[in-house]
């Protein structure tokens, strides 16, 4: 069964919330102005802070199809859009030539028709699903070149594609579509202008505290407030990547693995790999730093508590 | 057209907000107006959080332009009689110490935008400004000059400007992963291939073929502008200039004692208006350098964004590091892996007996695939040829500078 869409920023809040997705305000604003207005929602912030993840709940909330289009240097339509299959239109050609009974008008109305269409997702997109609109999630654009870029003006702004054999398909309800981008190149304005954007910060330390609770219920709460603590610290210093929240659900996971019951500077030394991804950045942390941040951060809770 | 008439005076405010932003350089449409104003109506006006979400979600499409919005915003709606509020984000806060330069800068645009509307009174913001200005020239001890670029004597602006005129940049290029038609290739086209099949009615299938396509790499040009280097930096900056406006991707950065972005200014198509534009916004001219703590800056906030792509990286800089290269050989550790090709273009090679042996030089030769001199017209010549060649050739010079840097 499809669910409706909410009709008000506080229902998107609570959507999301239901699919363990913790939002702040202001998401939950530019998504819900994204799903009301039908635009798509145009989504940038550092790796691992959740935004495939926002498609993902958001299909799986709404009971919707999921159509994701991981972008990469050199995507063409042929793997986006839609592609010809050519085998059975060699065979099609072949089997009237031996049969003799079409003309040339017949044959190519014929080899061109939907029969031998693949679709690949931004035409499945446009499709017409009893489900309802799918959500159409264009994962990392940056990573593609800017010709692909300049295609998909048309797809957002009317939700149409054209294809010169068979001519303008066009969707009846137009899909939900999330673009996400790591900014590591500036995407055209013409693109953004389609689009609403938000921008998705590192939580503060109690939304990710919250996170850290739905995401991984197994930590016990003395650990997850000490993870959360130590890796606010860690952004507040000054390393190459800054760990995401995808880094701080992996780490929690490893330390419960680890039957790992309160932070130590021993096996915070040897889990810094779940958390840390330049070996610099390792080195400058492990150790003397670790222990140091770490017994801030114990400090700091223990005074909470008093 | 009967809802804009009910809340009016929303409709106008928000008008004039939108005016207001665009006064203080957000690039905004009528368009986005509309977009706006459908915004606001679908989210209401129950909630202030909410009415700032959705104007942001719809005004804003760039991360650098949150700063700009978040103060706007908070000037224009919490306070109708923003002059106040506006004059004391002009005025320099005495005592207090800020060490963010940059949200006050941006506060002065905003101020400016808003002030723009207000003629009576902007005479005297003016003043304020400029003591402002001022203010920041004594905080620190970098020479923070204002470089006037008459002061070029009038043979140097010539010669380099039709040395520049003259040079045609080779384009290199490296394959893509995108494909293009071609009568002859290694790869069939099958669509193209059937189009033409049916053509002439499928009895004959000729065969369509495909080929890599090519594209140039990005290109990035760290420069430096120190004492040292200042009659280069102004010529390398027409050579920029000329190599932005020949092709796309190509991203500037000068550096002396910090690393400022100059790429959007150097898109202009008339050479005048780039420098006067650049001198307006590079604040250490001719002072010292520090390589170290400049490419760090570079690494941490820019290589991500501009290098991501593959890109050739220009360096210009004599090596003279005011921090003797201090930190400087992980920085150009990091900028060497995170690049296509490292290029090291130092004016002291003009001197026959140069050797490299001072520290800053030292701990950046073991990272650079080339090393190439940049002094005179015809050194500039030379650097196109090496931007379109394949560089493959060059590598045993490249030993013996290593060698003798050791």
């Amino acid at each position: 069964m499809t669910s409706p869409t909410p009709n008000s920023v506080d229902e998107t809040f609570e959507l999301l919330r239901n699919g363990n997705y913790v939002a702040d305000r202001s998401l939950a604003t530019a998504l819900y102005l994204s799903l009301s207005l039908s635009r798509p929602l145009f989504v940038e912030g550092e790796a691992g802070v959740g935004k495939t993840e926002l498609a993902k709940v958001l299909a799986q909330t709404l009971n919707r199809k999921l159509l994701r289009l991981q972008c990469y240097e050199g995507l063409d339509v042929a793997s986006a859009v839609y592609e010809w299959n050519y085998t059975r239109q060699m065979v099609e050609i072949r089997l009237s030539e031996a049969a003799g009974d079409r003309d040339r008008g017949t044959l190519e109305e014929d080899i061109f028709s939907e029969k031998f269409l693949i679709k690949r997702p931004l035409l499945q997109a446009l499709e017409p699903s009893h489900d309802g609109p799918p959500v159409l999630l264009i994962d990392e654009l940056d990573r593609t070149d800017e010709p692909f870029e300049a295609y998909l003006l048309e797809i957002l702004s009317d939700f149409q594609i054209t294809i010169p054999e068979v001519g303008t398909v066009s969707a009846t309800e137009p899909p939900i579509v999330i673009i996400t981008s790591n900014r590591t190149r500036e995407i055209h304005d013409a693109l953004k202008r389609r689009c609403y954007y938000h921008w998705i910060d590192y939580p503060d330390a109690a939304r990710e505290l919250e996170i850290l609770t739905v995401k991984a219920p197994e930590v016990s709460s003395t650990l997850s407030q000490q993870i959360v603590g130590f890796v606010q610290a860690l952004r507040e210093t000054d390393l190459f990547k800054l760990p995401g929240i995808a880094e701080t659900i992996d780490w929690a996971h490893a330390l419960v693995q680890l039957n790992c019951l309160a932070l130590d500077p021993e096996t915070i030394n040897n889990t810094l790999g779940a958390l840390l991804k330049y070996q610099d950045d390792i080195a400058k942390i492990q150790g003397s730093e670790a222990s140091r941040i770490l017994t801030e951060v114990k400090a700091e809770l223990a005074a909470h508590r008093a | 057209m009967q809802e804009n008439a009910s809340n009016g005076g929303l409709t106008v405010n928000i008008m004039y907000f939108v005016r207001t932003l665009r006064a203080a350089g957000l690039p905004i449409g009528p368009g986005r107006l509309l977009e706006a104003l459908r915004a606001v109506a679908t989210v209401g006006l129950a909630s202030r959080e909410d009415f700032y979400w959705a104007l942001h979600a719809v005004l804003v499409n760039r991360h650098d332009q949150r700063e700009l919005f978040d103060q706007a915003f908070h000037i224009f709606w919490r306070n109708p009689k923003f002059l106040e509020r506006m004059m004391s984000l002009i005025l320099p806060s005495f005592g207090a110490d800020e060490p963010q330069e940059n949200p006050e800068e941006l506060s002065r645009r905003i101020a400016e935008a808003i002030a723009a509307d207000e003629l009576d009174e902007s005479p005297n913001s003016r003043e304020d400004k400029f003591e402002y200005d001022a203010a920041m020239t004594w905080g620190t001890n970098e020479v923070l000059q204002k470089k006037d670029f008459e002061n070029m004597s009038a043979d140097e602006v010539s010669a380099a400007r039709a040395a520049i005129k003259r040079m045609r940049m080779p384009i290199s290029t490296v394959p893509t992963r995108r494909y293009r038609p071609r009568d002859v290739g290694s790869q069939v086209d099958m669509r193209a291939t059937l189009r033409a099949a049916l053509r002439n009615g499928g009895d004959i299938i000729p065969l369509k073929c495909r080929v890599k396509d090519k594209r140039h790499p990005p290109i990035v040009v760290l420069c430096d502008i120190s004492g040292s280097m200042d009659r280069y930096a102004r010529m390398m900056l027409h050579f920029l200039h000329t190599m932005t406006n020949d092709r796309d991707r190509v991203h500037t950065f000068l550096f002396g004692t910090r690393l400022t972005n100059v790429t959007r200014y150097l898109r202009y198509k008339d050479i005048d208006v780039s420098l006067n534009k650049i001198s307006d916004i590079v604040k250490d001219w001719s002072g010292g350098t520090r390589i170290g703590t400049c490419l760090h800056d570079f690494n941490r906030f820019w290589s991500r964004r501009v290098l991501g792509q593959g890109a050739l990286v220009l360096l210009i800089t004599d090596g003279l590091d005011r921090d003797s290269g201090e930190g400087l050989a992980k920085e150009m550790d990091r900028l060497h892996r995170s690049s296509r090709r490292l290029i090291w273009l130092n004016p002291l090679l003009r001197y026959d007996l140069f050797e490299p042996k001072s520290r800053g030089i030292k701990a950046m030769m073991p990272y650079v695939d080339e090393f190439k001199p940049i002094h005179n017209l015809e050194s500039l010549i030379e650097l196109a040829e090496i931007v379109g060649g394949n560089g493959l050739h060059s590598n045993s010079s490249m030993t013996n500078w290593r060698e003798r840097a050791a």
